[in-house]
């Protein structure tokens, strides 16, 4: 404040870095805090070590599934399974999005479906793709696509149809080609709402992958918490919960990346 | 009226689904006839098993997401507008979002048992990230010449944070709401297929693994239109709270 008020651009500048260091070294002294409180209450004896195990065990256990590959095995076969569902929802989901938002027949058929979809449990249909795809991996992938493909329809539809229409028309007279207006006005103004609705999607697919191995058991990071815990082996639970957090940060970052780098253009990217 | 014609795509698919078991396009093990699921759905009606299930499950999810729209938004609201608080809670909040939420399930089976309790906290904690977002989202994008204008009228803080922060907020509020009840929906419907011994989920196991496929079908139905019923219903909710805009 006192930097603000001299009006010097330096000083302020300096002020702000200040803040900065002190607000994130508040941040860690906070999750530091948490960690010894979690430490030193298993140690104590303050809570059975079977329902919160000392945090040096778990991370040993991490350590250990680190280097013996065990985790990249379990993280590739959860990533494989969500990935690939949520590539087939999306390489799926778009077009029919933005189809549907051209009205008509299209849309008369499918918003019904979407709206219904939309808010329904998709996991509840586990069982029935599990009697129709087989235990292994098409029913998880199945069922990841089918839980994410909602939203990315909904998403795609919404952007496509709240394009700005003079863009379009402006274009139509200076003359340009259906084709030309569709990838190089529509898709692009589009694309921004139709990121938002994969970037919502991506989530729901982890969540998905990660439930239906719970379910269904075959090994993933699901897979080996739900063994983990049949053997009552918590340090796995709790291992297997930090790997699976370390996976959805991977995933919702490389997102974020994404989404940045594709829309560079778009004034969004200024605000940053 | 009008709104046969809307839904009438959906009986389009019914129709296709009836023919395509009753002509022999698909086994009927794979795919009961329509008619098959809708008189099984009678019989679930009947002896009562659907109502008792359904009832054990939205009890708990009612459980876990009332906890989780106080604690959320009273935890949004706290994140907003005080700066310790935010960095108290911002490392835990950060940990928890990308984390997908079902990973929790053999958390709370081990500290919770196999009772409702360990489905009602995992609702609650699935939950609350929503909550917390929409609140804290909703709050800090507020215009401040409102609370401004409030406070030069001589509002006190606590009217001002009832009487004007939280209606300005509570579209995005309403929006976080939205997101924690398809939360809700799909973590009792996962646990219960997971462990339990009543609810929804855990009857959609127990017919599967006994292969009373139409029965399984129904109860399928069943959580489907309670799902559609509780976005609808929230929605027309929604335009109740908000009828001052516009």
């Amino acid at each position: 404040m006192t930097a603000l008020s001299s009006g010097a651009a330096v000083p302020l500048a300096r002020a702000l870095t200040l803040r900065r260091a002190r607000d994130i070294a508040l941040q860690w002294a906070a999750a530091v805090l948490l960690l010894a409180a979690w430490e030193g209450a298993s140690r104590a004896h303050l809570v059975h070590p079977f329902l919160l195990p000392p945090l040096d065990e778990v991370v040993a256990r991490l350590v250990e599934e680190v280097t013996s590959g065990l985790f990249f095995v379990n993280a590739g076969l959860t990533l494989y399974r969500a990935v690939t569902g949520f590539a087939i929802a999306a390489l799926i989901g778009v077009p029919v999005g933005i189809f549907i938002a051209r009205g008509g027949i299209a849309k008369w058929f499918f918003d019904p479906l979407v709206s219904i979809g939309l808010p329904m449990p998709k996991i509840s249909f586990l069982p029935v793709f599990m009697l129709w795809f087989g235990l292994f991996d098409l029913s998880k992938i199945v069922m990841v696509a089918f839980a994410s493909i909602f939203t990315i329809v909904a998403a795609a539809e919404a952007g496509t149809a709240g394009v700005d229409k003079f863009l379009a028309w402006s274009a139509r007279s200076l003359g340009a080609r259906p084709a030309e207006i569709f990838f190089q006005i529509m898709l692009p103004a589009a694309l921004p709402h139709i990121l938002t609705g994969l970037q919502v999607a991506l989530p729901i697919a982890l969540i998905t992958a990660v439930a239906s191995e719970i379910l269904m058991g075959g090994t993933g990071l699901g897979g080996a918490m739900l063994q983990s815990g049949r053997y009552a082996d918590s340090v796995g639970v709790f291992a297997g919960i930090i790997e699976t957090a370390a996976v959805g940060m991977l995933a919702v970052t490389a997102m974020t990346r994404a989404r940045r780098r594709l829309l560079a253009w778009h004034a969004e990217s200024d605000r940053a | 009226m009008t709104l046969l014609a809307r839904y009438a795509p959906l009986l389009l698919l019914l129709g296709l689904w009836e023919a395509s078991s009753r002509l022999g396009l698909v086994s009927t093990q794979m795919l009961p006839p329509f008619s098959d699921v809708a008189v099984a759905f009678a019989g679930l009606i009947g002896d009562g098993d659907l109502l008792a299930n359904a009832v054990a499950s939205l009890w708990r999810a009612l459980l876990g997401f009332s906890g989780a729209v106080i604690v959320g938004t009273l935890l949004g609201a706290g994140m907003a507008l005080s700066r310790t608080v935010r960095l108290a809670f911002n490392p835990v909040v950060q940990f928890f979002y990308p984390l997908p939420k079902s990973a929790l399930i053999p958390l709370v089976l081990i500290w919770f048992g196999l009772g409702d309790a360990s489905k009602v906290v995992l609702i609650f904690l699935g939950c609350l990230l929503p909550n917390i977002l929409g609140t804290y989202n909703g709050i800090t994008g507020i215009d401040q010449s409102l609370v401004w204008s409030a406070r030069s009228l001589g509002a006190k803080r606590f009217a001002i944070i009832f009487g004007v922060m939280l209606p300005a907020a509570m579209p995005q509020i309403l929006v976080g709401l939205r997101t924690a009840i398809a939360f809700a929906f799909l973590l009792m419907v996962t646990s219960e297929l997971v462990i339990a011994r009543d609810g929804l989920g855990y009857l959609i196991g127990r017919l599967g693994d006994s292969g009373v496929y139409p029965a399984m079908f129904a109860v399928i139905i069943a959580v489907t239109i309670l799902g559609f019923a509780a976005d609808r219903g929230f929605l027309m909710l929604t335009n109740f709270l908000l009828r001052w805009r516009e």
